[in-house]
């Protein structure tokens, strides 16, 4: 399969049956970061579907695909949720998270899951192996994208402002972060354990191009990915300005792009979204079905 | 005396001029292989690959980290990076990198750790990689070599390139004399080389050490023990048929490293021989200790790692057979 842009109402239900497969196979498996994949449901539905990441599911290292980097691996059930919907697995496949002899590893590895681009579970990494394949691809003369999607608690590692510092030196102007800025970490809030902001200032300070957006509006994070990721090849014929996307000054040629997604943990099941202590374990069998009623109620 | 000096061997160049060499070399024979630097070209002697092949020349400044995991996507789009630096700070800097980016899905990129062991001399123990092979150890992907002579750093070289998957070479600030006639070294990764015959005792060596063990067998010789000597260049996978036949036909081992006993190549060559041939050992090395700045010949002296080290301990090895 390869990703034509769908209708709006097409991909909010595909969220929502992301979020339905998410809860079921975390809680199938008994383990797992539920809360941590609801909040980036968007990004990946508006990524994968939404016309934005170009690639062949029956020809996974097509050279010239774009690249998607999931550098927060806790969401790996999102991620694979999303690859079968793509056609990268096997649908069935998906209630073997956490098994063993399965090759989906509670956090992704690659070369044991078609589609998954890097391995990731240790944080901090990820937007370094993006600024790889950006410079492999220079060489390679491909003009192929690579989107790196970061946690927010994620960036308290070094390394992600050792990847921002270089990206803008390297001029990796197709290099485009995403910040799933859900508000917490495992501990508690991030203003309260070890404080992000002056979010924006700190990347614009490394040379990046900041764009904030309502990471659960699908139709202004494709928007957003869309005006960052010029040149393109394919034709995106919804030109919405969405009030829910703040651009921080103007692009400039060569230079890398960071969308702060805001976003909340745990979105779309009232309970999960009012109790930060969700991260990492999954619900058991009586709160899924509860969280499933309100899902499906969405 | 110097080194290898009792055995006859022929001074040579510092090591990492002879990596520089062959990484320059090896550029130009294969176009997919890319350099990556911390911002010590002229200290891991790759500057001369910068110069030629700006274009396949990557400074990473110093973010070993960044480095390593940069390297990952690279080896994704097809090439085959080497990532260069100071053995000690791309290690430590950069193991969870080499762990999750590279180890665990076993991607095709090459670490060269320069300055390895103590004889990097005089920057003292913070810039000394004492514990890189115990580090590289860890992660069990790695093929890890580590050349005792100029002939075996360029098929090394060679050979890390051709091997598909993660390799670790150390390399040197020190130099180490002619081993091997230049011209035909044999090398082969996992098999380690019969450098002298001998049916008293095996001394295992690897690096700077197989030089020393070599002055160590001729000092013996002289005391009617004859010695043979094991080139480990190859410490993953170790040769376990090399080292079951050195307990069986000589029985007695002494090894030889310019590392911490402790995880290094000594014991995991132990570990072999308790489970094949269980002989007498003795094990010539560093301490748990870390060493003063100094002359690297005064270090090795001081810290017990010379051929008079090696007679020792081969000594004691033969006393303790049966």
């Amino acid at each position: 399969m390869q990703n034509t842009p769908m209708d709006i109402q097409v991909l909010k239900d595909l969220a929502r049956q992301f979020r339905l497969d998410v809860l079921d196979i975390t809680t199938h498996a008994g383990s797992g970061h539920p809360s941590s994949s609801f909040s980036c449901v968007e990004i990946l539905t508006a990524l994968y579907f939404g016309g934005i990441l170009r690639y062949r599911s029956q020809e996974p290292d097509w050279p010239e695909r774009d690249r998607f980097i999931m550098s927060k691996g806790h969401a790996a059930p999102l991620l694979y949720v999303v690859l079968a919907q793509a056609g990268f697995i096997q649908r069935e496949q998906l209630w073997t998270l956490r098994q063993v002899n399965s090759p989906l590893q509670g956090h992704p590895v690659e070369g044991l899951v078609p589609g998954v681009e890097t391995t990731s579970g240790s944080l901090g990494k990820g937007l370094s192996v993006g600024l790889g394949h950006v410079l492999g691809g220079r060489l390679n003369k491909l003009d192929y994208r690579v989107y790196v999607l970061l946690g927010d608690g994620e960036c308290e590692e070094g390394q992600i402002w050792e990847a921002a510092m270089a990206a803008a030196h390297f001029r990796a102007g197709n290099l485009i972060a995403i910040v799933d800025y859900n508000k917490y970490q495992e501990t508690g809030p991030i203003s309260r354990e070890i404080a992000l902001e002056p979010f924006v200032a700190k990347w614009q300070a490394f040379g990046w191009y900041v764009e904030e957006v309502d990471g659960h509006d699908i139709g202004a994070l494709i928007e957003a990915l869309t005006s960052v990721s010029v040149p393109l090849t394919h034709p995106v014929t919804r030109v919405v300005h969405h009030a829910s996307r703040i651009r921080h000054g103007v692009r400039a040629e060569g230079q890398p792009s960071v969308i702060i997604a805001h976003t909340v943990k745990g979105k779309g099941v009232s309970f999960v979204e009012a109790d930060y202590t969700f991260h990492g374990r999954a619900l058991t069998p009586e709160q899924a079905a509860k969280a499933r009623e309100e899902l499906q109620c969405h | 005396m110097s080194l290898g000096q009792r055995a006859g061997l022929k001074p040579a160049r510092p090591m990492r001029d002879v990596f520089g060499e062959a990484l320059l070399q090896l550029c130009q024979d294969n176009p997919r292989v890319l350099v990556l630097d911390g911002d010590l070209c002229n200290t891991t002697k790759t500057l001369a690959v910068r110069q030629r092949f700006p274009e396949r020349f990557l400074n990473i400044g110093l973010a070993e980290s960044n480095m390593i995991s940069i390297a990952a996507g690279l080896a994704d789009c097809g090439f085959i990076p080497f990532c260069t630096s100071m053995a000690a700070f791309l290690l430590s800097n950069g193991y969870d990198q080499l762990r999750l980016c590279i180890a665990i899905s076993a991607l095709n990129v090459k670490i060269v750790g320069s300055h390895g062991g103590i004889t990097l001399g005089k920057d003292g123990p913070t810039a000394m990689a004492i514990e890189d092979l115990a580090l590289v150890g860890g992660l069990p992907t790695f093929t890890i070599l580590v050349p005792s002579d100029p002939a075996i750093m360029h098929a090394a070289v060679r050979a890390a390139a051709e091997h598909i998957g993660p390799v670790y070479l150390r390399s040197s600030r020190v130099a180490m004399p002619h081993i091997y006639p230049e011209d035909q070294c044999p090398f082969e990764i996992g098999k380690a080389n019969v450098v002298r015959e001998g049916r008293d005792v095996t001394i295992i060596g690897c690096g700077i050490m197989v030089a020393a063990a070599l002055d160590a067998a001729v000092m013996l010789a002289e005391e009617g023990i004859q010695a043979r000597v094991l080139d480990l260049h190859t410490l993953r996978p170790l040769d376990r048929e090399a080292i079951a036949a050195a307990a069986r036909e000589t029985g007695a081992i002494v090894t030889a490293e310019e590392h911490l006993l402790h995880g290094g190549m000594g014991s995991n060559v132990a570990r072999i021989v308790a489970e094949t041939c269980p002989v007498p050992m003795r094990f010539v090395g560093l301490a748990d200790v870390y060493t003063d700045s100094g002359d690297p010949d005064e270090l090795l002296v001081k810290y017990g790692m010379t051929a008079d080290d090696i007679v020792r301990a081969a000594r004691e090895a033969v006393e303790a057979k049966v």
